[in-house]
Formats: structure tokens, sequence, C-alpha cells
């Protein structure tokens, strides 16, 4: 199997590693790593449990191949808050119940905060078709959707206070 | 209404705290079987049969073998020399862990390949060289009762045919004279497709035997730890597997939904591996193996309700054809081998009915896996209630009405159900004129009137439920033996701080959270002073699980019960305390007093220090109890759920404009908690009522084992729930509660068939099995009007 050296940004921090050429971002985030947060609920790109921020973009890791990734600036969920804080979205997720097993969360949140960077305003509809790649098999998604809408209106707030 | 007793900063019960496990796992800190990575550790990857039914022909291990990283091909025959190739399934049934020489179903485990890593035990696996001979597979449960159908299991001693057993309740004579006799008699015959939890977690396992220690500890997906032990040092025990050298830890469970109960070949599979080789073994499931094996329902129900003219139901009669796969793997009580599909006569109250159920062999995966339900209330509730919607189109009556004027009145409980059920409590007329305020129900009757002039489709559906969770009681419920009993084990620490570790175990129903408000409830020490922990088989005490909504009902009144006796031995410690006797000191939330002068007090702190530094002479020390709490009967969950439908003529698409469930579970522990679990169950109803059902071909391929055509819904489709409750406390639990998960499962699918067959009814369409999909609506309507 062809080795390739990579060399990328994961949660600020660079990282440089010879990796297979068939090896996918999220084996190599997981099990290289060690950074377990990044789920894995299908190989087919369906449940977004595996959805990390690649240049900003949510983007599903389980099909995605590492040497892809080389150059690029990755953020997972142990990257979106500094340890002891939480990201809006993580306190939102808490406050309005927006998470059973937890399994779904991490990728959820990431796909969210994408969601909320190109639309900060959205309607209950659009947060709805916004997750529409990640699954969630507790919730029934009616928290995740006020969830949503809690960080969307702290995150306005911050934004506004900090012009 | 329930009056919370605890201040929040207490948070006993009633109160909606925030959940205690959400950090780890907001944080991606949780830890998952998949997390698990152990020194050494090698993994494991199944070969699977492209085939439903077919002869093993050979083998050949060669060149995987060949493969630098692969370190062992396991197939059948190894299995064999330990018999360990089979196993017992809990309903005294067999399953295969690997074959000898034929396969059963598609996707059946064929061998499993060792490697040091996933991608070399995939490569590996690829390698492996499986001839098959091929043989028809039999895919109808129908024809496989027919006499000169193949019969699937000669291995089974005495199997002559494909049929498993017979089972039935009730009265038949005098249920088919009372049909015979009735005036209206509508019948249907209602299939529930298969379907699949599909937690988004699959199953796995990470199994490490130490041969030193012979000490076999296993990390597992499962939602029965404890249960799960005991099976397997009764299947492995003669290789030298005892039950107290296994220890079984199940991590944070990504959703179980019933799907996490069974013992699956892999993890067996994996178990016989670590303990062959030495070195611990990882096996997680990929999506289409967790979807294409182990399912739920499958149940053919022929169903025949009659009634007066005027509506009065007077019997209920229904033969179900039950589809097990190739082997009965139902995680049902012993005693019940169709769980509790005898609560299938309802909400309502009429003398007659009989029910009865033949199960057959197929060559499918094993059936009877649960989904958010396990123990058939899923179907019976979906007969019933059909039929009672049938009624009233039938004679022409509302179909609210009809129900009204049959309900089980308040004053008939404890009520004794004809198939032999004594429910708890309920007020079914409060519940359901709760929902009709909520959603309007009048209002819509007008619209959908006004509508209907227009040629327009609508439709109102209403579903009334009666659940039946909590199993239970000893005298009826045991799986292989063990009594369906459930534990709890509290210490409370010297500074007043408590850990308290139960039988059960969660996947996301937040036991950490609502375990902790029942102990803060009872002894008013604060729900944030108190770790809960579950799933270790050696720290946990023994219990049967989590599953079939029976935490509350069995382990949280375990909790209770354990920490009156506390209480109890609290008080004598204040009495000593304060100096008085201990007829002198009275108990309210969090202190005891002396009575009539309540400034002399103690506080259940002082009281817990005290046990560990100035107890009573002759006392024993220390302040911990223990409970294995045996129910004096199931808990009857029950709720009234109305979903309004559009159907648009021209495609078939079919629009959820509202969805109102009014939920009755008795006292509520955390009323945040059991509306969470309402909406999930819902979304786990509107699944399987419109969207999701494996489908087999003829030759017993599946055609959507992946999760881009199996179809889980997305907040898309998945309406905006709205939710309610009326609280009748049940009279036999410590707390008044009732197990409430999987009663939104049980409610929605009918609420939803309901609605949309009303839509349709107009256009002569009387009933349609679900899921309920456009073209499904599409094709009855082009057949309803080249009928008309």
């Amino acid at each position: 199997m062809a080795k390739h050296k990579v060399t990328m940004t994961i949660n600020g921090k660079s990282v440089t590693a010879e990796v297979d050429s068939r090896l996918l971002l999220v084996h190599f985030i997981r099990e290289n790593l060690d950074m377990t947060g990044t789920h894995i609920g299908c190989d087919t790109s369906s449940c977004g449990a595996c959805t990390i921020l690649i240049d900003g973009k949510s983007v599903k890791s389980c099909t995605y191949l590492t040497v892809r990734a080389d150059g690029a600036e990755i953020t997972t969920i142990e990257g979106i808050a500094a340890d002891g804080t939480n990201h809006p979205l993580q306190k939102a997720f808490h406050d309005q119940h927006g998470l059973h097993c937890g399994f779904c969360t991490p990728g959820m949140i990431m796909r969210s905060i994408d969601l909320l960077k190109t639309n900060p305003n959205p309607t209950e509809k659009e947060i709805r078709w916004g997750i529409s790649g990640n699954l969630c098999r507790c919730t029934g998604y009616n928290n995740i959707v006020k969830s949503v809408q809690q960080a969307a209106a702290e995150m306005a707030k911050e934004k506004e206070a900090s012009v | 209404m329930f009056k919370c007793k605890t201040s929040p900063e207490v948070g006993g019960m009633g109160h909606s705290v925030k959940r205690k496990e959400d950090a780890r796992f907001l944080h991606g800190k949780g830890k998952f079987t998949d997390d698990v990575k152990l020194p050494g550790m090698l993994h494991m990857v199944i070969v699977r049969s492209p085939y439903a039914y077919a002869k093993i022909l050979s083998i050949n291990k060669e060149k995987a073998l060949a493969i630098d990283g692969v370190l062992a091909v396991i197939t059948g025959e190894d299995l064999a020399q330990y018999n360990l190739h089979w196993m017992p399934t809990l309903l005294s049934d067999s399953q295969m862990v690997l074959p000898t020489d034929t396969v059963m179903h598609q996707s059946q485990e064929v061998c499993a390949v060792i490697a040091t890593d996933r991608y070399i035990a995939v490569d590996g696996a690829e390698a492996v060289d499986v001839q098959y001979e091929p043989m028809k597979a039999l895919v109808d449960p129908y024809k496989a009762l027919d006499k000169d159908a193949p019969l699937l299991r000669p291995d089974k001693e005495g199997q002559k045919d494909n049929h498993i057993y017979h089972w039935e309740r009730g009265e038949r004579a005098k249920t088919d004279a009372a049909i015979a006799a009735a005036d209206v008699v509508v019948k249907e015959r209602i299939y529930l497709p298969r379907i699949h939890v599909a937690s988004i977690e699959t199953c796995g396992v990470v199994a490490s035997y130490d041969k030193d220690t012979e000490k076999m500890l296993i990390y597992l997906t499962s939602q029965a730890p404890h249960a799960i032990r005991t099976i397997l040092a009764l299947v492995a025990g003669h290789v030298g597997l005892s039950e107290e050298k296994i220890r079984i830890i199940a991590p944070d469970i990504g959703g179980g939904f019933g799907g996490k109960v069974p013992v699956y070949p892999g993890y067996v599979i994996a178990i016989a591996a670590s303990f062959l080789i030495g070195k611990p073994v990882k096996w997680i499931e990929d999506r289409s193996e967790n979807l294409v094996n182990g399912f739920a329902r499958d149940y053919h129900m022929d169903c025949e309700l009659a009634a007066t003219k005027d509506g009065k139901i007077q019997a209920f009669k229904v033969s179900t054809l039950a589809d097990h796969g190739y082997t009965d793997s139902s995680a049902n009580p012993s005693k019940y081998p169709t769980g509790m599909f005898s609560i299938c006569t309802g909400s309502y109250d009429y003398e007659h009915a009989f029910a009865e159920l033949d199960a057959v062999y197929t060559n499918k995966a094993p059936g009877g896996v649960a989904y958010r339900c396990s123990f058939r209330v899923t179907e019976a509730v979906h007969a019933i209630e059909r039929m009672v919607d049938k009624l009233a189109a039938e004679i022409g009556k509302d179909p609210a009405q009809l129900r009204f004027e049959n309900f089980i009145k308040k004053e008939q409980f404890p009520y004794a159900s004809p198939l032999g059920w004594s429910y708890d409590s309920g007020d079914y007329k409060q519940t359901l004129e709760k929902a009709m305020d909520m959603i309007g129900y009048a209002d819509y009757k007008k619209e959908q009137a006004e509508k209907r002039a227009q040629g327009k489709l609508m439709g109102i559906g209403i579903c009334t439920f009666t659940e039946v969770v909590g199993a239970g009681p000893s005298k009826d419920f045991d799986i292989l033996g063990i009594k369906m009993f459930d534990s709890a084990e509290i210490r409370v620490h010297p500074t007043g701080k408590a850990l308290a570790r139960f039988g059960t175990k969660s996947q996301g129903q937040g036991h950490e959270t609502t375990y902790a408000q029942i102990l803060a409830e009872e002894l008013g020490i604060p729900y944030t002073d108190i770790e809960i922990d579950e799933g270790d088989t050696d720290t946990a005490p023994y219990g049967l699980g989590t599953y079939a909504s029976r935490s509350t009902p069995t382990a949280g009144a375990a909790a209770a019960i354990a920490a009156r006796k506390l209480r109890d031995k609290g008080k004598k410690i204040a009495a000593h305390l304060l100096e008085v006797s201990e007829e002198d000191i009275e108990w309210e939330v969090g202190k005891y007093f002396v009575k009539g002068a309540p400034e002399k007090s103690k506080t259940i702190q002082d009281v817990a220090f005290a046990a560990y530094t100035n107890f009573p002479e002759g006392m024993e020390p220390g302040f911990e109890a223990t409970h294995y709490y045996d129910p004096p009967n199931l808990t009857f969950p029950n709720g009234a759920y109305i979903c309004v439908v559009e159907v648009e003529e021209e495609t078939g698409a079919i629009d959820v404009k509202r969805f109102v469930a009014i939920d009755d579970c008795g006292n509520i522990i955390n009323p945040m908690i059991v509306e969470g679990q309402i909406h999930g169950g819902l979304t786990q109803g509107i699944a399987p009522a419109m969207y999701e059902g494996i489908v087999y071909d003829d030759e017993g391929n599946v055609l959507n084992g992946t999760l881009m055509d199996y179809l889980v819904p997305t907040a898309v489709e998945s309406p905006h729930w709205e939710t309610g409750h009326t609280i009748t406390p049940s009279p036999h639990h410590p707390l008044g509660a009732k197990g409430v998960a999987e009663s939104p499962t049980v409610g929605a699918p009918p609420a939803i068939a309901n609605a949309i067959i009303d839509a349709l009814y107009p256009l002569g369409i009387k009933h349609l099995d679900i899921p309920i999909t456009p073209d499904k609506v599409w094709d009855a309507i082009q057949v309803a009007k080249a009928k008309a």
C-alpha cells in the first residue's frame, strides 16, 4: 500500500503523518489521533455522525480520504470551544435537551455551526432542511431545532456585542 | 396535577432539571464501544452469505491467511471443536454462531477474519473463497406452511414442518358466537412489516481475555449486561468461561431501542476469538450488517371486530401469522412467546376476545427483535385501533364518539381485561378530551367537510392506546428462568453525597439524572450530589436491564424503596442524635425533626455523617441500602393521539399538518426528559407508518439494506410534535409512576394510518398497510378510480 505524507491543521494544531492512500479521514482522526468525538454511524454519508469542518465547511468524514485533506484546516467537536467552556451550540443542546444518547450530537453540532455561519437567522423550516443530512434516532428533532434556534439567538447577541 | 415536594436545587420529582450526563457527549468525550482501544487489540470482520438459502461447499482460507496482518479465519468447523457453533435463543430455539454446512438467510455470518487492523481484516474477508450451492429460498410465511414446503430446520429434533409454535389466549367459542350474533362485524388483514431500529451507533464488542487471570473483559453494546453475562456463562461454561470470570461493561450506548438486547453471533465469535488467541478483539458492525440482521414486527393479523349497530363493541378476534425468519430470537419473557400481544383488546370495555398466533420459519434473518417495543404491544395496538376506526367508518359514527362510548371508565380500574390483564389506572375520557381540545378537533371536522365538498383529501386520525410495561412480577415473568425484577444499591458517603448503582442500563434515557431525582425526592439529597452508575457487571447489582419501558417501573421503584430503607435507619440515628425516642421523630424531605419541636432537627447529611461517626450502640455502621424490586403488577400508561393529514390526489403525497400527543404515564420524574422521550418515540412512530419497512425479493434478498434506501426520518420528515399530559398515578408503583418511552412508538402509527385512510375514504379506500408511502397511496387511488 502506497504511503503518503500529509500535513493538516486539526483544532489549531499542525499534524503531519504518513498514511495509506485508502485511509478514511474519520479513521485517521479516531484511530491515529485518538480523538473519538467524531463518530461512525454508517458508511454511505447518510447519517452525518462523522461530520467535521474542513476549511470551515461541514463535511462527512466517513467518505473523505485522508490524503485529500492534505493542507486543510480541520475542526472536530473537540476543537470548537476551549477546555471548560461551551460553544453556544453546546450550551443550547444542553439547555434545550437536544440530545439523548449523544451519538449523533457531535455531528449535529458541527453541521449546525456551518448552517448558522451561512444562515445566522434560520427559520424552523430552514433548520430542519439544514440538518436533514444528519440522522438522530432519539430526539424526534423538536429539541434539536430549539437548540439551534437558541444558539442562533445567542450568537447574534454575541456578534452585536462585539461590534 | 403533580406538586413538587422538593426545591429546584434538590431537584426531586417533577423538576425539569437539565441532564447530568450531557457534558461528556457535548464535548465529544462520551465513551462508546468503538472508542475502546486496548493494547495489542485485533480487529474482526465477518464474511456474510450473499444467498438466502445455500449449502456451503467449501471455505478456502488460504488467500486470506497469506495477507500480511491476517492472523486467523474462524469458521463454523473451528467453533464446532468447542461446541460453540450454535447458541440457544432466549425462547429455547437455537441460532448458528457460524454455520458448518448451510446458510439460512442472506447476510448470515459465514466466517470471521481476525487481523491487526480493520482495513486488513476487510482485505482478508474479500480474499476468503466460499463456494455455495444455492437453494430455493422460502420467503413467504404463508407458503412456509404448505405441506410440500421444504423443511428449513431439520437440525431440530422432532421438527416436521416450518411451524414453530401455536399460542392462544381467551375464549374462542364464545368470541366466535358473539361475532356470529353481532349486528356489525368489520374484518381486515393487517400487516405490520419488518423494520429495524437503526440506532445511530451500530452493535459492537471488544472482548479481552487474559490467559493468566482467566478473566474475560467484554465491552458490549448491551442494554442488559447482567443477563448477557449469565447467558455467556451458560453457553461457554464448558470451555472455562465461568460467570465470575466474565466482566461485561456496557459503556455509553448510542441508542438501543431493543436492538441491543440480543446476543448476536458476532459477539460470540469475537469473544471466542479473544479466548482462543489471548488478545483483545474488536468487532463493530457496519451499517448494512446492522440493518439486515434481526428485525421487529412482521405480524400478519386477521382481525374481526363485532359491535351492535350503534357501535357498542362486543367482541374482538385476531389470528396472527408471525414470520420469525430462520429462528425465533424473540427477547420475550419465557411464558410470553408473543410478548404482551394480548393487550390487543385495547382501551375499551367488552366481554369477548380471542387472540391466537402461529409462528413460522422462513429464510430470513431472525425476527422478534425489538423496535422501541419488543413485547408486541405495537402490533396489538395497531390491530385494535385500526379496527375501531374501521367500525366507526362502517356505521358512520365519529371515531372519537365511538371511542367515548366504549372506553373503560375511570371508576372501573383496576380493570380486568378479557385476555387476563389487570389495568392499573387511567382516565381515557379525560385524555382524549384533552387531545381534542388541544388540536381543535371540532374545527378540523368542519374544515374536513368543507375540503371534501371541494374534492380535497383531508383526514383526521385518532389512536387511544393502552400500553403495558414494566415487566414484571416474578410469578409470571422470567427470561431463561431469571425473574424480571430490577435493582438499586445506594451508598451515602459520610459527607452526605451518594453513589447509586442499578441493574438497568441507559441508552439515552437520562438515568444519570432521573434516578438521582428519585433519590433526591426520597432522601432530600440534591440530585447533583448523587452519582449514578450502571452497566458494569462487576460493580452494579444484578438486574434484567433497560428495555420495554421497564426502568422506571422496576429499578426506579427499587431506588425509592432502597431510599426508604435508608430513611428508616436514619430515623434511628436521628433519634440517637436528638436524644429522643424513635417514635418522636418525624421526616420531611431532607430532614428529621422532633415532633412538636421542629427547631430540633438533623439533616440527612448530619445523619449520614453520624452513620459512620456516631451511631447508636449495637447498630451496624454505614449508610447503605439495596433493594431488588419485584413489581406486583405491570404499569399501563396510555394516551390519546390525533393526527391531521392532507393527501394530494395527483401524486399520493402525504402532508402531516398537525400531530397532538397526550400521554398519561402517571407521576412524572422529569417532565423535560419525558417530553423528549415522547418526541423521539413519535418520530419512531411516523417512521414505520410512512417510511420504513425492510423489503425482500422472491429470492430472499434484502432490497433496502443501507441508510440510502431504508428511510430513517430526518428533521424534514419528522413533524413538529405537540405534546401534553394527563396524570393518573399508578396505584401500585411506589412513586405512582409508569413507563413511557415506548408509548409514542405504539400510539403514533395507527393515528397516522387512520388519518391517511380517513383522507382517502371518500374514494372508497378502506385500508392500507403501513408504511403508507406516496406510491402506495397513488396506486390505491388509481385502483379505486378504476373501480368507480
